[in-house]
């Protein structure tokens, strides 16, 4: 597989650039600068390709690692390697308070949430004698290593290469990890993720303070190779100008941001360059001919240029992730632990009284509810009688207006459903929530989150790959044991409907539940798949997981369950034997209807 | 009235669909059963220009190639889509008046009229004219769904999966109605994994299975088939 | 800052708060009929401005060669857009609509300009000059991107934004223009005198919203934009071009930006790239309104103006600062309702 190094002959190629005879100084420089602003596009690759928070702050970023180095370096005569780690913390913890107070903020009013935060830091920056005004601070001096001094373009090329190198490293292997897999969720799959423990605003910040400091350390190297730094770089239209970039490369690929970071200054070189002695044309006129391209560009490959790019190896690359996965599996390894179901009978789910209003409509009317250890009870009822809202209360999604839930000797009344999850509750939902750009097996991995604990910065060092191994392991035998092992590498998204609801239930059992709450598993199977899953669903309740399930299904229903809660109207209709259910005149009435 | 001739759909990086020819008669009800996954709803979805296909697609005797959704349904095709994609922030009353988008200059008179119709229909929405689409329930948003793709008179109305997620009663309720719709003179292409329901509307059957139609044939010599009891209609209720 | 300076300046908070509550009106449209966040809005108030300075001074506004550009442009890609299906009559619109309308629009420009007409028809021909611009930038950059994400339509208009920016630049040079007011006089309310100008800009900003509402609720080509902006396939499924609401969407954008142009000319001098700031701000009231209630965005960008105006007395270099930091616990207040309603 030659293909594998290509990242490595890239780089290497890279290296020689420089050597190359009749290079000018000015072209080293030129690809300075594209290294310096593809470190900061790959931070908004992560948080606003993969991530969806959509940041148009990157440049303020930039500067507060500029502005700590230049201060440091200039005022108190620190070594530029020690303001380094400095200025990193100091970003990261700007970051850490700034995105507390703004990532809070949902879909659009985190993009302005960030223009704010850019624009005010440029006012300041501008007027107060601390950052020197807009004049800013100049004199600083130029990085050296070993008594080698970075002051030419050349030299410096090396270090950035290098910079950028590394960023790129870390950040493939983060999002290659048990983290990679919550940052992917953030996007489109929050609400899944968070049923599986996953918290969505740790990883958000983690995502925020991880982007700001890559951004820092660019800045730190623009100091030190301008050696002077003053607001205008750091301002809102290059944070525009960064974002352009990842979008450009496509930016949902970490290799685009290079790519991204490479066109875009290029193009507006050249274009400084070459209108004028086309038209004549002075002055600003390179923007209308940039704006053009821009658009153009997005119109031929709206998904970016990267994967434009990789197209021809888009089929080396599967092979490749295939191959990775194998790998990990057959790892020598222990398997993850698994927790120890409460006895066979006991009481392991309790609610009373419940209720939910929303509004004027009382979604759910004082309803109790009781599974024991190993049970296999099915909730139905027509369309709007509170089924589902009901799944939500218990799952911690929604909060009750009133009323106790009490699951595995645990109060979980209001809990949050990534703390509920912790205690061994796992769901399907109605409409499949598989995370999308997923594939299938990460998406039944995502389930074993709380069975791991490998942070960051074990996935940045790739330090994780013993246990990463046991939770592929994990997922994989789980497919097997719903029937899908075969669709492991697919997109999950590729699947038919039913065949995801199949992966939830998969993603489910890899949590290691001891109660299982499915929304409509057999809706849109046909009849041997439906019997196929009624016998998995079987073993696992001999095996002792408790099942609630919401079906419309009801020779399922009837066939599968040992106990049936009719709902209606948000209260409960009725609650007996699949037989007792079946002749009940009131139920006939609401539900099943004459010919049932 | 619909012809399709060897229709290939590529979706999600896969063939979902192709070699498919049907007809669907003018007046007449036809059916695709199939397990979810099978395309049925790829094939609905390519019909009505949602998603790009190649092969002959002629409906009154003229070609759809290239036309887009819009221009499709000026044509006299309807779709009733699985997830119903009703204007959810707006009345059902104008959820309706919107179904009537493209016959506008025909007067306040021709419109009001099939609003009457529509709740002719579908009484309980007469109830909830004024009632934002999103609160309705499932069985009131496919009533909604139906009612809005028919105030557009198409000539052909296509239902991806009308009982998905319903409970037992109003699945009955709502063929009850597909059935009268025939009467109306309105064709019907109906895709459902219900298959025991649809086939007892249908006149036409077609099974789809992996993207391409096993078996097709009058629903009632599909009614008894083997194949289709085994693995359709469940052994139980043969 | 004694009472009646106080009054003065939410006068004048008033009085550009208007003109950023059009702004965000035409924003919220924008957006929820076609997911693009129009970054190039404030451009237009720019044309707005300095077509209308160009006109005063007598001379021939530049930004008719560029609309009959743009219309050659949009014809273009209109034809490849629809060059497999169009029909004879689709044609002959679209040469209206893109070749003849700019041609005449540019002839009346050219006789118009030297004979220096008179305020009305003046205002009128800018705002001719300037509105079909956004049904062209739509036709040519927006089109194609129909299905694209959120993120990517973006950055699209940011490249609008840079495109139309640099022509200002060439057409209006670096030099910024006032013009004259429309409004002259003023009026003695208790201790404040309101002038005439402030007046007709509050009086047009609610006229023009309520026209905007009015057109929403009752017609029926508003119910489709709505419609368009609840569900864009459920529209095409009843027949709506969503293509064609595209078109009305930016078209009213274009209208409304220059219109505010119109308005704030004779209050502040406008240079060339001075939409962009201006926009902005009609585009954080929009967002601070979660980009769907329209009285909500209104209101914002009432309080953004009165807060920068009593900003600018009081901390002139801090101006922007006090203003868009005081908006972040807006925005948090917001998004935590925001939150609790999306979970229901």
């Amino acid at each position: 597989m030659p293909r594998r190094f290509a990242p490595v002959i890239g780089f290497l190629v890279a290296l020689g650039v420089p050597l190359l005879p009749g290079v000018p100084p000015f072209w080293i420089t030129l690809l300075d600068y594209i290294g310096l602003y593809a470190i900061v596009a790959i931070g908004l690759v992560v948080l606003t390709g993969i991530g969806g928070m959509t940041s148009f702050g990157q440049a303020m970023f930039v500067g507060f690692g500029a502005y700590t180095t230049a201060i440091l370096t200039t005022r108190y005569g620190l070594s530029p390697w020690l303001a380094l780690p400095v200025a990193i913390i100091v970003t990261a913890v700007a970051a850490l308070i700034i995105g507390a107070v703004t990532l809070n903020l949902s879909g659009h009013y985190l993009p302005v949430g960030t223009i704010a935060w850019n624009i005010s830091f440029y006012y300041v920056a501008g007027n107060l004698d601390f950052f020197r005004r807009y004049d800013g601070i100049s004199g600083i001096l130029p990085l050296s290593m070993f008594g080698v001094s970075f002051l030419d373009s050349a030299r410096l090329y090396y270090l950035i290469l290098v910079v950028v190198a590394l960023a790129m490293i870390a950040t493939e292997n983060l999002l290659d990890s048990r983290i990679g897999r919550a940052i992917r969720a953030l996007n489109a799959g929050a609400v899944a993720a968070e049923a599986f423990g996953v918290d969505i605003f740790r990883v958000r910040i983690f995502v925020f303070v991880y982007a700001a400091v890559l951004a820092a350390i660019s800045g730190f190297l623009y100091a030190h190779m301008q050696r002077a730094v003053n607001p205008s770089p750091f301002n809102i239209e290059a944070s525009i100008e960064y974002l352009l970039m990842a979008v450009v490369g496509g930016a949902s690929h970490v290799p685009g941001a290079l790519l991204g970071a490479g066109i875009v200054t290029l193009i507006k070189n050249e274009l400084q360059d070459v209108l004028p002695k086309l038209f004549g044309l002075e002055g600003n006129s390179e923007i209308i001919v940039f704006g053009v391209i821009l658009v153009l560009m997005l119109q031929v490959a709206p998904e970016g240029l990267w994967p434009l790019v990789s197209a021809p190896f888009r089929r080396a690359l599967a092979k490749q992730r295939f191959s990775g996965t194998a790998k990990l599996v057959a790892q020598k390894s222990e398997m993850l632990s698994r927790r120890e179901p409460p006895p066979r009978g006991d009481k392991l789910l309790e609610a009373i009284g419940l209720r939910k209003r929303f509004g004027g409509l009382v979604a759910v009317n004082d309803v109790d509810l009781d599974i024991r250890s190993g049970e296999i009870v099915a909730l139905i009822g027509p369309n709007g009688a509170g089924k589902t809202t009901l799944f939500n209360i218990i799952t911690g999604v929604d909060r009750p207006s009133a009323g106790h839930v009490r699951f595995n000797a645990h109060d979980i009344t209001s809990m949050p459903a990534r703390l509920v999850a912790r205690l061994g509750l796992a769901r399907s939902f109605q409409h499949a929530r598989l995370i999308p750009g997923m594939s299938v097996i990460d998406n039944v991995a995502i389930g074993s989150h709380l069975r791991a604990d490998a942070g960051p910065f074990r996935a940045l060092l790739r330090l994780d790959r013993q246990e990463e191994g046991r939770l592929k392991r994990e997922a994989l035998a789980e497919l097997e044991r719903v029937g899908l092992a075969g669709e492991a590498e697919r997109p999950a998204l590729s699947l038919a409907l039913g065949r995801q609801r199949i992966v939830e239930i998969a993603r489910a059992l890899s949590s290691d539940p001891v109660l299982l709450l499915l929304d409509e598993p057999a809706a849109g199977l046909r009849h041997q798949e439906k019997a196929a899953l009624a016998a998995l669903l079987r073993k696992l309740s001999e095996e002792g997981v408790a099942i609630l399930l919401v079906e419309h299904d009801i020779d399922f229903v009837m066939g599968l369950c040992e106990r049936v809660i009719v709902m209606n109207f948000g209260s409960k209709l009725a609650e007996g034997t699949p037989a007792a259910i079946a002749r009940d005149p009131a139920v006939i009435e609401a539900y099943l209807g004459l010919g049932a | 009235m619909l012809e399709l001739r060897d229709l290939a759909v590529a979706y999600g990086g896969v063939l979902a669909v192709r070699g498919v020819s049907l007809r669907v008669e003018a007046g007449s009800i036809a059916t695709v059963i199939g397990a979810n996954g099978a395309g049925k709803s790829t094939l609905l979805n390519a019909i009505m220009g949602i998603l790009p296909s190649r092969g002959h697609i002629v409906f009154s005797a003229s070609s759809l190639e290239g036309l887009p959704v819009e221009a499709r349904v000026a044509a006299g095709l309807g779709l009733v889509p699985e997830k119903r994609e009703l204007f959810s922030s707006m009345s059902v009353e104008d959820n309706l008046r919107l179904g009537a988008f493209l016959r506008r200059k025909e007067g306040r008179g021709a419109i009001a009229a099939s609003l009457d119709e529509v709740f002719g229909l579908f009484p309980r929405l007469r109830e909830r004219r004024r009632q934002l689409a999103g609160t309705l329930s499932g069985g009131e948003r496919q009533m909604l769904a139906m009612g809005r793709a028919l105030m557009g008179r198409p000539k052909l109305l296509m239902l991806d999966e009308p009982s998905l997620g319903l409970a037992p009663l109003i699945v009955r309720d709502i063929f009850e109605i597909i059935a009268s719709m025939k009467r109306a003179h309105v064709a019907i292409l109906l895709v459902e994994q219900n298959a025991r329901a649809a086939l007892q509307i249908a006149d036409l059957g077609y099974v789809m299975e992996n993207g391409t139609i096993v078996l097709e044939g009058s629903c009632e010599a599909l009614r008894s088939d083997p194949r289709v009891v085994e693995t359709y209609l469940g052994i139980a209720h043969a | 800052m004694d009472p009646s300076i106080f009054l003065i300046l939410v006068q004048d908070g008033l009085t550009s708060g208007a003109i950023y509550a059009l702004l965000a009106l035409s924003l919220v449209l924008v957006f929820t009929v076609t997911r693009v966040i129009f970054i190039p809005q404030g451009e237009f108030v720019a044309f707005g401005a300095l077509t209308m300075a160009t006109l005063e001074a007598g001379e021939f506004p530049r930004t008719a060669i560029m609309l009959l550009g743009l219309g050659i442009a949009a014809a273009i890609a209109g034809y490849l857009a629809e060059r497999r299906v169009i029909t004879k009559r689709r044609l002959a619109w679209l040469i209206a609509e893109t070749l003849l309308l700019p041609a005449v629009i540019f002839v009346l420009a050219l006789w118009l300009a030297p004979r220096k007409p008179g305020l009305l028809p003046e205002m009128l021909l800018a705002l001719a000059i300037v509105t079909p611009m956004g049904p062209y930038i739509h036709r040519i950059a927006f089109r194609p991107l129909a299905e694209a994400s959120t993120l990517v339509l973006l950055i699209a208009a940011v490249g609008v934004h840079l495109t139309l920016t640099g022509f200002g630049l060439v057409f209006f040079g670096a030099e910024g223009s006032r013009t004259t007011s429309f409004a002259s006089g003023s009026l003695a309310l208790g201790p404040v005198m309101v002038t005439g100008q402030s007046l007709f800009v509050l009086g047009a900003s609610i006229a023009l919203a309520f026209m905007l509402y009015l057109v929403f609720e009752l017609s029926l080509i508003g119910k489709a934009l709505k419609g368009t902006a609840v569900n864009r396939l459920g529209a095409r499924l009843v027949g709506i071009e969503p293509s064609l609401c595209g078109r009305i969407a930016f078209g009213v954008a274009a209208f409304i930006g220059a219109l505010s142009g119109l308005l704030i000319g004779p209050i502040t001098t406008v240079y060339y790239d001075s939409g962009f700031l201006i926009g902005l701000k009609g585009f954080v009231a929009a967002i601070v309104a979660g980009l769907v209630s329209y009285p909500a965005a209104a209101a914002a960008a009432l309080a953004i103006g009165i807060m920068e105006s009593l900003a600018s007395f009081s901390a002139s270099a801090f101006k922007e600062v006090i203003v868009f930091t005081a908006i972040i616990p807006v925005l948090l207040w917001r998004s935590l309702v925001h939150t609790r309603l999306g979970e229901e």
